[in-house]
């Protein structure tokens, strides 16, 4: 008989195979007949996370933002009172938000026209290691410190860095020092002015606004380019009529990042800018040094509160229609 | 007259790949045009070379008249309806078939009259507020095509356009385009694997293979005549015979192409049409519905036959003899 035969030989045993017994033969029984029971035991744990660790962290936030610091004692006030935000409203604090909000806006912006050529040539041109580069090229930064390379981005923008060698070599010296002589966003040198703050938020952020546009790129497929060609749109109305509608949920999704992680970060804005605070420096020095918990509690509600309109504004502009 | 396309040496190779080599091809105006072929052999990157999503790697081609290469496709008077069908899912179906008229400027409502109109023409009037979708393949095959023809094209280029169809959908459509076009007078080119399509729909066909036309005709000429092998055995599943068992038969000492339809199971002492059949045993047996395909051992030649139903059956490797008209033995220019 040769191994063949015994192959393809029909199997002694029954139709229906016996139990395979066992705490895991019954337990795959029982998850093949009642598979929500599997899906529930896997979302546990991250609900638990999720729902009490985070949500309830987040309402307990939500609630300290409804207190008021004494002022004499310094003691927390547990009384339910709107004093808190109409501090939020004070000349000082509004500048905070506003800047950070103009900041995060500006950085969205900037980031999303950087991205996108980037992303667009992933999706649609690279293949095979030329793609495994774009990735390498991409998360290569988010493995190093986020502390070191804002103090490379430092040394690059201080008055003796490279990028103040280079513009003189170049003869274009005058070019920086006109921008460093506008108002706002000038100041003595790049790394201590709001110009500064902005590149190195592009910059640390970029990953997060590429990798969502490349993924709905991605999506499209290449005919639908060629469809809009054929039926006369030049390159300029097919970006605009189809690919840019297509991937605008990418862009919004990148901007989210983008958006909430500059309106809350405190470590850039303090190395590398002006004195002025941002909304995160604010609730650090708030909670820290000053004790005022129930205004740092404020002041982060103002992301939470921003980053809800511009997901209402968003959907309602059809951002999420092609999901 | 002027042809509404015409290739002169046209190539378009990817690399190493011939894809397209040396094409010569005039298709008529107002020509019902197929470009058969299998997968691979270069019609459908004829068709992109028409549409100018290709540019030919030499050769020159022209659409009525004027030279297209290095034109772009948004600059030809050219548009194509897509195998898969390619409308936009962010855009309804009336803006989907809209959109050639909106990126030339036309006006919201003059747009949606005409893309109405055109809706009309395809048997979906009033689907214009649905997604893509929402509909069923049938019908994203009518909004591409009304996508398409309401921009008045010059050419309009199908590319394998039923292919995602199942067969009853399939039919209707073929008749539907062939009266749509006899209707609007348009040339259309249309790519196809499937020979029966070609042969029910085009006016003309060429016949492709590894880049080359092996034979540009008529159906009748395409299926009655192959000029190749290829062809032959391509259009229509027909016995290629070598040519030493057509000089044995009365041909001369050239390849021939024998239809399966052609084949007939004789009785020994009949002798119809003068032949006394030749012997030949049954080796299998294909019930088609309409008709059953015999598969013959002749002199130890595989030939089919094609049996209209109701005919009495030979049994699977039962003696037969069978006959052929000599008439019905097609030489082919190719040598042996």
């Amino acid at each position: 008989m040769s191994a063949a035969d015994a192959v393809l030989r029909p199997d002694t045993a029954g139709a229906i195979l016996p139990d395979r017994g066992g705490l895991w033969g019954h337990l795959s029984d029982a998850f093949w007949r009642k598979p929500k029971l599997l899906l529930f035991l896997m979302l546990l744990p991250p609900v638990l996370w999720l729902g009490i660790v985070y949500l309830g962290s987040l309402f307990a936030l939500l609630l300290q933002s409804f207190f008021s610091i004494d002022e004499f004692s310094g003691m927390i006030n547990r009384e339910f009172t709107l004093k808190t935000y109409a501090e939020l409203l004070k000349p000082s604090n509004l500048d905070i938000i506003l800047r950070t909000v103009t900041m995060a806006a500006l950085v969205t912006l900037a980031s999303a026209v950087v991205a996108f050529p980037i992303a667009y040539y992933a999706a649609r041109y690279a293949r095979g290691k030329w793609k495994a580069l774009f990735y390498l090229g991409v998360m290569l930064p988010l493995w190093s410190s986020y502390l070191v390379k804002i103090y490379a981005w430092k040394l690059i923008l201080a008055k003796e860095g490279i990028l103040t060698w280079f513009f003189e070599k170049v003869h274009l010296q005058w070019l920086i020092d006109a921008w460093l002589s506008l108002p706002i966003v000038g100041g003595n040198s790049l790394s201590v002015s709001f110009t500064g703050t902005f590149i190195v938020f592009v910059y640390v952020w970029l990953p997060f606004m590429i990798l969502p546009i490349q993924a709905s790129l991605e999506r499209v497929p290449g005919n639908l380019i060629e469809a809009s060609s054929d039926l006369g749109a030049n390159p300029a109305q097919t970006f605009r009529n189809v690919l840019f509608p297509l991937a605008l949920p990418g862009i919004v999704a990148g901007s989210i990042f983008t958006f909430s992680l500059t309106l809350g970060d405190y470590i850039i804005p303090q190395i590398i800018g002006t004195s002025r605070l941002f909304i995160g420096q604010a609730v650090y020095a708030h909670q820290g040094t000053a004790g005022n918990i129930p205004l740092a509690a404020a002041f982060t509600v103002v992301p939470i509160v921003v980053m809800g309109f511009y997901l209402w504004g968003a959907k309602r502009m059809g951002a999420f229609d092609a999901l | 007259m002027t042809p509404a396309v015409s290739f002169k040496q046209v190539s378009r190779h990817f690399g190493s790949v011939r894809a397209v080599d040396a094409v010569d091809l005039d298709i008529g105006a107002g020509e019902f045009f197929a470009m058969l072929g299998p997968s691979g052999s270069g019609k459908t990157t004829c068709l992109r070379l028409i549409a100018g999503f290709e540019q030919p790697t030499s050769g020159r081609i022209e659409i009525f008249g004027e030279r297209a290469e290095g034109v772009p496709p948004y600059r030809r008077n050219v548009n194509t309806v897509f195998q898969d069908y390619a409308l936009f899912p962010h855009l309804n179906v009336l803006d989907n078939v809209a959109y050639g008229l909106m990126v030339k400027g036309i006006g919201k409502a003059e747009r949606h009259r005409e893309a109405e109109t055109a809706l009309e023409l395809v048997k979906l009037p009033g689907y214009g507020a649905r997604r893509p979708s929402q509909l069923s393949g049938g019908q994203r095959q009518r909004v591409a095509l009304a996508r398409a023809l309401v921009n008045r094209p010059k050419v309009l280029l199908l590319d394998e356009p039923l292919g995602a169809l199942d067969l009853k959908l399939r039919e209707n459509m073929q008749e539907e385009l062939k009266s749509l076009q006899k209707s609007l007078g348009i040339t259309f080119v249309f790519v196809t694997h499937d020979q029966g399509e070609a042969l029910s729909m085009a006016n003309r066909i060429a016949v492709f293979d590894h880049g080359r036309i092996m034979q540009v005709g008529s159906p009748e000429d395409i299926y009655q005549r192959p000029n190749s092998r290829f062809v032959a055995d391509f259009v229509g599943s027909s016995n290629v015979l070598p040519p030493d068992f057509v000089a044995r038969h009365g041909g001369a000492r050239r390849w021939a192409s024998l239809r399966p339809e052609a084949v007939r199971i004789v009785d020994g002492e009949a002798g119809a049409s003068g032949a006394r059949g030749l012997e030949a045993t049954v080796v299998s047996h294909s019930y088609l519905g309409g008709t059953t395909r015999l598969g013959l051992d002749v002199e130890g030649q595989r030939i089919n036959a094609l049996l209209p139903a109701g005919q009495p059956l030979p049994a699977e490797g039962q003696p037969v003899r069978v006959g052929f008209a000599p008439s019905d033995l097609h030489l082919m220019e190719e040598g042996g």
